[in-house]
């Protein structure tokens, strides 16, 4: 299926996701006032990912920021990919955030709360 | 006539950084987003703080973005602004927004920032994550999130007050400080 290539802008992400790989990577900034508008294209190509997934789907999330608009379209985004572990595939989900920062820490930790997909925590440093 | 050295002694005086009076447009937060980091990043600010700060900008503008009531000044003209100062204090930054909206929304916003102000660290988590999942979100994108992340982020209570200025409309300001020393 066709790959999906964003470089990141001052208010949304770089956004990688391989469907032969099964990698998916969300990184920088996702701020945009309008973010339903951003996140459409991707949940929709997710939609289309859980029909014919890898046995393996790895996601990688390091983000910077979020705002809360942005925070609805990830859990969208989360649910899809619970949806997929549900159905037998394995799904992980690495959350990333800088040192120190724990209200990014603790956003991954909101959301591994919710769904039910393990996450990892990493910690990088600046 | 306004005394713009009255002004500019009173901005002084708070410790006033940045100010901005006028519509909020996609640009101007773009702009304010970049002045501030790049301000914080010459004052070495520790990066938490920096990301706090930034964090409750964003959702600070985005509200007034997206909530601000159009009102009729007079016959020909409408307006469509706000307020908004950023000051500084002793390893702190407060955030002042004021902007305008319709009195008949005022009961029901002021509710949900009293229950906001009701809750503790820990039931703001729980209320951040029910509101999250179980919330549709507004055609604003807004899902109510917003408030609740301040009150996260910044630790306190949020500080605001309503004024009723004319037929039906009031001002609604919003008073928060981000400090450095919080640990949570």
């Amino acid at each position: 299926m066709e790959k999906i290539h964003y470089d990141g802008t001052p208010k949304t992400p770089g956004v990688e996701f391989d469907g032969d790989k099964g990698e998916l990577r969300l990184k920088g900034r996702s701020i945009p006032e309008n973010s339903i508008e951003f996140y459409k294209p991707l949940i929709e190509w997710l939609d289309e990912y859980v029909n014919k997934p890898q046995g393996k789907t790895t996601v990688n999330i390091q983000l910077e920021y979020f705002n809360t608009s942005s925070s609805k379209c990830l859990l969208d985004l989360f649910k899809k990919l619970e949806h997929l572990s549900k159905k037998g595939n394995e799904v992980i989900v690495n959350w990333y955030y800088e040192e120190d920062d724990e209200d990014m820490l603790e956003a991954g930790e909101d959301y591994q709360s919710i769904i039910g997909v393990p996450f990892k925590m990493i910690e990088i440093q600046e | 006539m306004i005394d713009i050295f009255d002004l500019y002694n009173r901005m002084e005086a708070n410790n006033i950084m940045l100010s901005f009076k006028g519509d909020i447009t996609d640009d101007l937060m773009g702009s304010i987003l970049q002045i501030m980091e790049s301000r914080m990043n010459d004052k070495n600010e520790e990066p938490k703080l920096r990301k706090k700060v930034y964090n409750v900008l964003v959702e600070c503008l985005q509200n007034l973005y997206h909530h601000i009531d159009e009102v009729e000044m007079t016959e020909s003209k409408s307006e469509r602004s706000a307020i908004f100062m950023i000051g500084l204090g002793e390893n702190s930054y407060s955030i002042l927004t004021g902007n305008y909206i319709k009195t008949e929304k005022v009961a029901g916003f002021r509710s949900r920032l009293e229950k906001i102000n009701s809750l503790s660290q820990d039931e703001l988590k729980s209320y951040y994550k029910e509101m999250l999942n179980n919330e549709q979100m507004s055609d604003k994108g807004g899902a109510g999130l917003g408030m609740i992340d301040i009150a996260r982020k910044t630790g306190q209570k949020l500080k605001y007050d309503f004024i009723e200025v004319k037929d039906g409309y009031s001002f609604f300001s919003l008073n928060i400080k981000v400090e450095s020393h919080h640990n949570f």
